[in-house]
């Protein structure tokens, strides 16, 4: 049927298959007129997703305020939700997030940064072509594998030139999140920079303006509501990611910024709490809901936050 | 009899007068295997305008890219001969190409301000070379700004972003940018292409006014335009340089026979 079409091409013939087929068109009317309802439905179940998650966060945390003083949770140094005399303190949890995230940028920002420059400004497409695939395999390898290096060779390397660094710290796992997280930034950063028009770096150069200050005085603030937005997604990455921390860096809920110690950020804590004895109803159960809606907060900020920069400092070209 | 004598007399005097800005010798390019520049020999000179004018595809883009070495960006580009610059051989493999871009600004085809500021689009230039004094690049701007007869339809809005400019504006703005820093010639590559005849006429006035300072090669698939606005004309066709001399001469005796088919438009 399909070869027959092919061999004839004379318009009569595609005259007449339009003519049949606009027989049908009522059929199409009401197929075109229900898409758009389908589709609103099926978007809408991600949406009702989250206000669900966020509704069941809400009222559990409500919960746990019952029990534990707003004060006392968030201005405690002291976390021991299993003694005798539990204490609900988030502060070490905030304090492990931030720091392991910090870490985590420290590394990922600048070197994912500087990739992305190489791969936009400087490499040749053949680089690009054979570099950027493999960055993103990067991506692909799975959180535990990241922990498991973190715990098995990171640390105990570091501990050569570190001796005093306990077995399970806030470092290692940070450096290693930040290995994680490079290629995000860079990928993202890079697809900002080239999409960039080329007319702009022609502009830059005819003024006589070497490569680096084309990069850094054109390219970059014109990409840089993306290059934000790639180091938001870096961080929320780093805030929420789980398995890395959990494994490397233990369950010590210390409050102190020495950043060879064992400490628990917050994903940690539901992830150790989780696994653990919290029968539902204890109050160490609803603080799960607590810190969770804590780090909901947290990352809703930030998103905020962000776009709010991208928004202010934004070139439209 | 005796006027036109004394035409003749003050345009061979112009003759000795004008030094040369560049001078092409036996200048050969190739874009991998397609040989687009072939044997140009092509003297430019100073405080003129110099139009170029051909058909789509016979090198004059190429020829003038070739002048701030902007031809280097397409990665499989090679040369031979020499394009000497005040008397520098801008192909040189030593040759600072920042140097030369510093001194030979460019205009192209397409505005393409930067999405900055009206004011840090003039001001990018100076910047870079060092120029930091606010005082200093405030003025650098309004000058340059007046330099490109923009300066009465902007002066109140430098903070905003050139992108809300119109086409004819962002391209005026464009050939500010370059006199920011005070080029020695403009290269300008079909630079009313892409804008309606008001705005045209606008920068073609300006051309004008800017050549009392400045050297500029213009680039134009529009031949009235060569002949409305530049002193020399040269023809190019198929990467060679047919014809080149004044453009009184060029458009009234066409010595070469493919040169007048093309601008009685019997082809291109």
């Amino acid at each position: 049927m399909i070869e027959n079409n092919k061999e004839s091409t004379s318009t009569v013939r595609v005259k007449s298959m339009i003519e049949q087929n606009r027989q049908r068109q009522s059929f199409r009317a009401v197929s075109e007129k229900a898409v758009p309802t389908v589709l609103l439905v099926i978007a809408l179940i991600s949406i009702l997703t989250t206000i669900g998650i966020v509704f069941v966060l809400i009222t559990e945390t409500f919960e746990f305020f019952n029990r534990v003083s707003l004060v006392e949770f968030f201005t405690g140094t002291v976390l021991r939700p299993l003694s005798q005399d539990p204490k609900f303190g988030i502060l070490p949890l905030i304090n492990g997030t931030i720091i392991s995230s910090a870490i985590a940028m420290f590394v990922a920002g600048p070197i994912g940064m500087m990739t992305a420059i190489y791969l936009s400004e400087y490499a040749s497409d053949k680089a690009r072509r054979v570099l950027k695939p493999v960055l993103e395999l990067l991506a692909g390898i799975p959180t535990i594998v990241y922990g498991f290096f973190a715990f098995t060779f990171v640390t105990p390397f570091l501990r050569q030139f570190i001796p005093e660094m306990s077995a399970t710290n806030i470092l290692a796992p940070g450096l290693v999140m930040g290995v994680m997280i490079i290629p995000m930034i860079a990928s993202l950063s890079e697809d900002a920079m080239s999409s960039v028009p080329n007319a702009m770096r022609e502009g830059a150069l005819a003024l006589g303006s070497t490569k680096l200050e084309v990069t850094f005085k054109v390219i970059i603030p014109a990409a840089f509501s993306g290059i934000v937005a790639a180091f938001v997604l870096g961080i929320s990455r780093a805030v929420g990611e789980t398995m890395i921390v959990a494994i490397a860096s233990g369950s010590s809920k210390n409050f102190t910024f020495d950043i060879t110690q064992s400490m628990q950020t917050m994903t940690a804590y539901v992830v150790e709490v989780a696994g653990g004895d919290a029968s539902p109803g204890s109050t160490i159960y609803y603080s799960l809901y607590a810190v969770a809606m804590t780090l909901f907060m947290f990352t809703l900020l930030m998103n905020i936050l962000a776009r709010y920069i991208a928004r202010r400092f934004r070139e439209e070209y | 009899m005796k006027f036109v004598t004394d035409i003749k007399n003050t345009r061979q005097e112009e003759k000795q007068q004008t030094t040369k800005v560049y001078e092409t010798k036996d200048l050969n390019l190739w874009y991998g295997n397609t040989h687009a520049l072939k044997n140009v020999n092509f003297p430019i000179y100073e405080q003129e305008v110099t139009a170029i004018i051909g058909p789509s595809g016979c090198g004059k883009s190429t020829f003038l890219k070739t002048l701030n070495r902007m031809v280097e960006l397409v990665p499989s580009v090679h040369t031979s001969g020499t394009i000497e610059y005040r008397g520098e051989n801008i192909l040189a493999p030593d040759f600072m190409v920042e140097d030369l871009r510093t001194k030979v600004g460019m205009v192209f085809q397409k505005p393409n301000p930067f999405p900055k500021s009206i004011y840090d689009n003039i001001a990018y230039g100076p910047r870079i070379h060092g120029i930091k004094d606010r005082k200093i690049l405030d003025e650098i701007v309004e000058t340059s700004l007046r330099g490109a007869a923009i300066w009465n339809e902007v002066k109140d809005r430098l903070k905003e972003n050139a992108y809300g400019m119109s086409g004819g504006q962002q391209q005026r703005l464009c050939i500010a940018r370059a006199l920011a820093i005070e080029p020695d010639v403009i290269l300008m590559d079909e630079p009313t292409s892409a804008l309606d005849p008001k705005s045209t006429l606008k920068v073609e006035e300006l051309i004008q006014e800017l050549k009392k300072d400045f050297s500029i090669v213009i680039v134009t698939h529009n031949m009235q335009q060569a002949a409305r606005i530049s002193d020399r004309t040269a023809f190019m066709l198929n990467g060679e340089l047919i014809e080149y001399d004044y453009t009184d001469d060029i458009f009234q005796h066409p010595k070469d026979e493919r040169t007048e088919d093309y601008i009685t438009g019997r082809f291109g």
